[in-house]
């Protein structure tokens, strides 16, 4: 039996906007799928969203959605999440939005432990505007602001997130799509901040300029690269070089802040 | 044998990215004018795999039941 995305899907948006080839579309599935496994209410999930081509994802599903300023999806997030603690919020982003233009908000919001779920679609480049390089292009790569190559050195998102003080991270890719169903369901059930970093391709903007000539040969560098974190820890650092980690990176059970910040003010005993 | 009953292509939401054509272990589908079709139903193993890593929604695969 196929599954039916129709019911989570806001009529009439789809085709969507992204490019052919964008693994967004994927990992939407897998998120929809991931929800719809935990049975929560349409009326009790918030998606928030900043500027980018992943932040276009809540105009396509029938939950509650917000649309905001350029990387503050995470502080609206938390405006809401303080509003009404019985909702539940979900933050995305791209790697520019989280990292560069919400950087701060994305680290001071990991520090709290305020229970949001924050998606980074790491996809390495500025795609909507034009290729220019993000906080997490790897060095060499090619993007339209580093024509001979990008020199700085780049984020690590989930080790940034678990010294910034997150309690629950995650990393997973769009190829492993069953894998990041699983890891989204987790950040959700999870109490405190969680992040799940999603490796995503952008064949438009970063893969026709970095060797890669098809969508899929970037999903299948996806598949090559990652190494489940369980069988990395028997694996050499000569082993791991050029791979990632897939799985969950980091968790601890910590005071959630509207927790602590009720008992402080004197609203619960 | 054909383990799929049968293939739907939403051609309106395809973007031809070729990924559900690529990925199919037993070349089941094909590209016809930059949209996906299918090439054999009875090569199809059903193992979803275009379905799971479609971006676009577009294909969907109905399995066959068990008898």
């Amino acid at each position: 039996m196929a599954y039916d995305y129709a019911k989570y899907l806001r009529p009439g948006k789809l085709p969507h906007i992204w490019c052919a080839g964008c693994t967004y579309g994927i990992v939407l599935k897998s998120m929809i799928r991931a929800i719809d496994s935990l049975n929560y209410d349409k009326n009790d999930v918030v998606v928030t969203s900043g500027i980018g081509c992943c932040s276009r994802l809540p105009g396509y599903v029938d939950f509650n959605t917000l649309h905001t300023t350029h990387g503050r999806s995470i502080a609206f997030a938390t405006g809401v999440k303080v509003a009404n603690p019985k909702l539940k919020v979900i933050a995305l982003g791209g790697d520019g939005d989280m990292t560069a233009i919400g950087g701060n908000h994305f680290i001071h919001a990991c520090r709290r432990n305020i229970d949001i779920t924050v998606f980074v679609f790491n996809n390495n480049i500025y795609g909507m505007t034009g290729a220019q390089y993000s906080p997490t292009t790897p060095k060499g790569a090619w993007a339209t602001t580093a024509p001979y190559g990008m020199t700085e050195n780049n984020f690590d998102i989930t080790s940034l997130a678990i010294g910034a003080g997150a309690s629950f991270v995650a990393r997973t890719t769009a190829y492993h799509a069953t894998h990041c169903e699983k890891m989204i369901k987790e950040a959700l059930e999870h109490k405190g901040l969680s992040v799940v970093e999603i490796i995503n391709a952008c064949p438009t903007g970063f893969g026709r300029k970095n060797k890669f000539k098809t969508p899929t040969s970037m999903l299948l560098w996806m598949k090559d690269s990652a190494v489940n974190v369980e069988k990395a820890k028997n694996m050499s650092p000569e082993e791991l070089a050029g791979k990632f980690t897939i799985g969950v990176l980091h968790k601890e059970e910590k005071p959630e802040y509207l927790e602590t910040y009720d008992a402080t003010v004197g609203l619960k005993k | 044998m054909a383990k799929a009953e049968r293939i739907e292509i939403n051609k309106k939401w395809c973007k031809g990215c070729e990924i559900c054509v690529e990925l199919c272990p037993t070349n089941a589908l094909e590209m016809v004018d930059f949209k996906v079709a299918v090439k054999d139903l009875e090569k199809c193993i059903a193992c979803m795999q275009c379905e799971l890593r479609c971006p676009d929604f577009a294909i969907v695969v109905y399995k066959k039941e068990k008898e």
